[in-house]
């Protein structure tokens, strides 16, 4: 932890929205809502004119019509907000090195070393919105504390379009009486059983035993929330260059699982993951899906191929063997990741079977594919076809015929659009309301 | 026991018995070297990890004959450690003592009575020059599998027909295979085993040295022997169905292209310099020459032009640059035909001793897999 506050969070403000009123001006002062209409579909980010009405992104249109009568949809600028982000990115890396890019629209930075160019963290913030707002055109607010995630409370404290800075002996006195949800981890479920003890800000958090917490939340959760709220984050700020991994989910509200539902919403998630894998030339061993029950119970299975692979089609077949494996382990305990019983087979054989014989009549609410363990892969080093056939492996016959196959689909895309071409079950299911420009983005690796 | 034994030839000794001994073995005699003094003036060294097998035969002064197990590795350092002069053992209780010079070691032993007995010698079945033998096995291990999970390409196809012996390997990505002329103890011989390359590398390295090489091996039998020049080791065979690999060899080829083998590998040295791990060195032919080029993007790229014969079309293919040198270093060869029918198909590589004369395929040839590109 370093002496000052010099731990920086500079958050876009309504970051979709704001885009939208720059590009054009007779939306600024105007509640707009990007994506859905007011007779249908889902309103992904709000102005701030809109939020004070309390229309919010996720909210249905109809909704959000309902609660901010003049409310303006528009449709949204997908391809624009990426690289104005990215010039509001330029801007921060030319106050510090040390930027940490974890979305979009936000970032941290470390500006220790600065402070001798730039003055104090306060001044550097206060530089920092005045060059956003000068040379792109966007409010950005900014919280500067101790730790990072001081910080991040401090810059939602500032919205809208606002700076604060948190001393080192003031940080007890800020956090106290701010409301627990504002804590990294605290979701609704978390601050109405908090709520039920009478929990309702931090300093009443803090004053909490931490054996009681443990109870409350878990060993872990709680022992995390405990430290948050005595301020104690050691987390620093990196500047990985390089992704880990790349993935994607889908929340599908409640559905069984079928054959055909689990096959069309992992063909999606493993044609934008692939796709992407591809893009920037890369490829992964390590396939992880999610499956998500009922009652937020979630189960994850993974394996890892002798070979990094970046084909869609085999990205999904994998996923398919293993969120039918997951499926069939249940709801029940015994969460975790696991390679279950013995590798998934490339015949394919047995994520028919498992859907046949398990699963049937379970409910599931979420699907999601991660792939990690990443090597660079812009060739592909053919194979002689030796005994058994393995489709799974890019070398060989079907895995160079799918590298072709996907290099001239990506190539398709880069002319005519996405939606030009696609797998069949991806292609036809899609998932109705979030266009994937929008998933893309939120997804994409900085 | 009791005896005295030059220093070197302890060593030599010493050395390649104790070569293959676990540095964490499962038991603890099994990190042993046997030392067995016989009347007659021999001294056998002798390990077994249940895999491998060796033993050595030197000369000694034997005073006393008996058998001692110590530390195999241990007495390897020691006796390459000490001065160049006879050294003398003997046994001390239950401990084994070395003079040599001014220079006094005493060694625990360990008992003799757990150490697992040796396996016997399979079928003789010939023998051959242990040069050819070296080069052969040398020209051909290059291309077996390293990954130990797929066993089966970890190892040499050794097929013995007659007064032939073929030796074949692949990793996928290539396929060496190797025929050479031996000396069977009968002429109608048929064996087939499966060898682990890194058997054969041991046996190029420390046993053909010592003219012929004699080759043990039995229908059924798990294991396959090989003696040469008072060594002998045995190493249990690779287990599995080896596939049908020379199908793979193409039956015809549509462009044949013939190059000076120095001249390709110097070039390919270089351009390759530029080729990062896993990225391809391109090679296009041409009437007359065939240029090599490596490096993607702005940081760094190569090229360099040879003079080349081409038959048939001209044509462009890729190859990772380690896999292209090993199959040009193993050639032996003035000149080398590269016999193509499509950038992305599979090339022969073959050696020859003139710019126009026939090819020597019926020795050496070696497949090798492109790499393709996107797009």
């Amino acid at each position: 932890m370093s002496a000052g506050p010099t731990i920086l969070h500079a958050d876009l403000d309504a970051f979709y929205a704001s885009v939208e009123q720059l590009l054009e001006p007779g939306l600024r002062g105007r509640p707009v809502a990007v994506g859905g209409s007011a007779r249908g579909g889902v309103v992904l980010a709000a102005s701030y004119e809109a939020k004070a009405h309390g229309v919010q992104g996720g909210m249905p249109g109809w909704k959000a019509a309902q609660l901010c009568p003049g409310l303006i949809f528009v449709r949204g600028h997908f391809s624009r907000y990426q690289p104005i982000a990215d010039d509001v990115m330029q801007i921060l890396g030319e106050v510090t090195p040390a930027v940490q890019r974890i979305s979009i629209d936000e970032a941290f930075l470390d500006v220790s070393g600065a402070t001798h160019l730039f003055g104090p963290p306060g001044q550097i913030g206060a530089l920092v919105r005045r060059r956003v707002r000068a040379e792109v055109g966007l409010a950005i607010s900014v919280g500067a504390a101790r730790t990072k995630h001081l910080a991040k409370i401090a810059s939602q404290v500032a919205k809208p379009d606002g700076l604060i800075v948190v001393e080192p002996d003031d940080e007890q006195r800020f956090l106290d009486p701010l409301p627990v949800g504002l804590l990294w981890g605290v979701g609704p479920v978390t601050e109405r059983r908090l709520s039920d003890l009478g929990i309702r800000t931090i300093g009443e958090l803090r004053h909490t035993q931490r054996p009681v917490m443990e109870r409350l939340l878990g060993r872990a959760a709680g022992a995390k929330l405990h430290s948050l709220a005595h301020n104690e984050d050691p987390r620093r700020v990196t500047t990985a260059v390089r992704a880990r991994s790349v993935g994607a989910q889908s929340a599908l509200g409640r559905v069984v699982a079928t054959p055909e539902l689990v096959r069309t919403v992992l063909s999606g998630l493993a044609e934008r993951i692939a796709g992407r894998l591809r893009g920037k030339g890369s490829a992964g061993r390590t396939i992880t899906v999610r499956v998500r029950f009922t009652a937020m119970r979630a189960v994850t299975r993974s394996h890892t191929l002798a070979q990094p692979i970046s084909s869609t089609l085999t990205l999904t077949e994998i996923a398919e063997t293993l969120a039918w494996r997951a499926i069939a382990s249940g709801p029940g305990p015994g969460d975790g990741p696991s390679d279950g019983s013995g590798p998934p087979d490339p015949s394919g054989a047995n994520a028919a079977a498992g859907a046949d014989t398990v699963g049937r009549g379970v409910q599931i609410t979420l699907l999601g594919i991660s792939v990690s363990n990443l090597h660079a892969q812009q060739t592909i080093q053919l194979e002689l076809p030796l005994p058994p056939p393995d489709p799974w492996r890019p070398g060989s016959a079907t895995g160079a015929a799918r590298w072709a196959l996907d290099h001239s689909m990506d190539a398709v895309r880069e002319r005519f659009g996405r939606g030009a071409v696609g797998y069949l079950p991806a292609a036809l299911g899609g998932s109705p309301g979030v266009p994937d420009e929008f998933r893309e983005l939120a997804e994409r690796d900085l | 026991m009791k005896f005295r034994v030059e220093r070197d030839v302890l060593a030599d000794a010493v050395t390649w018995t104790a070569r293959t001994l676990p540095t964490r073995p499962p038991v603890p005699v099994l990190a042993g070297v046997m030392l067995d003094a016989d009347a007659d003036g021999t001294l056998r060294l002798s390990t077994f990890d249940y895999e491998v097998s060796a033993r050595a035969s030197v000369p000694a002064e034997v005073s006393e004959p008996g058998t001692v197990l110590v530390l195999g590795r241990l007495l390897a350092e020691i006796s390459r450690s000490l001065p160049n002069k006879p050294i003398d053992v003997h046994l001390e209780g239950n401990k084994v003592e070395l003079r040599c010079g001014s220079a006094r070691f005493t060694l625990l032993t360990m008992p003799t009575g757990e150490y697992p007995e040796l396996p016997e010698m399979p079928e003789h079945q010939g023998s051959i020059d242990g040069g050819v033998f070296a080069e052969a096995i040398n020209q051909v291990t290059i291309a077996a599998g390293r990954d130990e999970t797929l066993p089966l390409l970890t190892g040499v196809r050794m097929e013995i027909e007659g007064d032939k012996l073929t030796l074949l390997a692949t990793d996928r990505y290539r396929l060496a295979m190797r025929q050479v002329n031996w000396s069977p103890s009968s002429p109608s011989v048929e064996q087939v085993a499966l060898v682990r390359a890194r058997t054969l590398s041991d046996v190029a390295r420390n046993m053909a040295g010592a003219g012929s090489v004699e080759i043990s091996l039995a229908e059924g039998a798990d294991i396959v022997g090989f003696e040469a020049g008072g060594r002998r080791t045995t190493s249990l065979l690779v287990d599995g169905e080896y596939p049908p690999v020379r199908r793979l060899f193409p039956d015809s080829t549509s462009t044949h292209t013939v190059t000076n083998t120095a001249d390709l590998i110097e070039a390919a040295k270089r351009v390759s310099l530029v080729a990062e791990r896993n990225t391809p060195i391109r090679l296009s032919f041409s009437e007359g020459q065939v240029v090599l080029e490596a490096g993607q993007g702005d940081d760094a790229q190569a090229s360099e032009a040879l003079e080349s014969v081409l038959e048939g079309e001209e044509i462009t293919t890729a190859f990772n640059p380690q896999y292209l040198l090993d199959g040009l270093g193993a050639l032996g060869t003035e000149y080398v035909r590269l016999s193509l029918n499509h950038p992305t198909k599979p090339v022969l590589m073959t050696g020859q001793d003139e710019l126009q004369g026939e090819d020597r395929s019926e020795e050496f040839r070696y497949l090798l897999v492109p790499i393709r590109f996107a797009g």
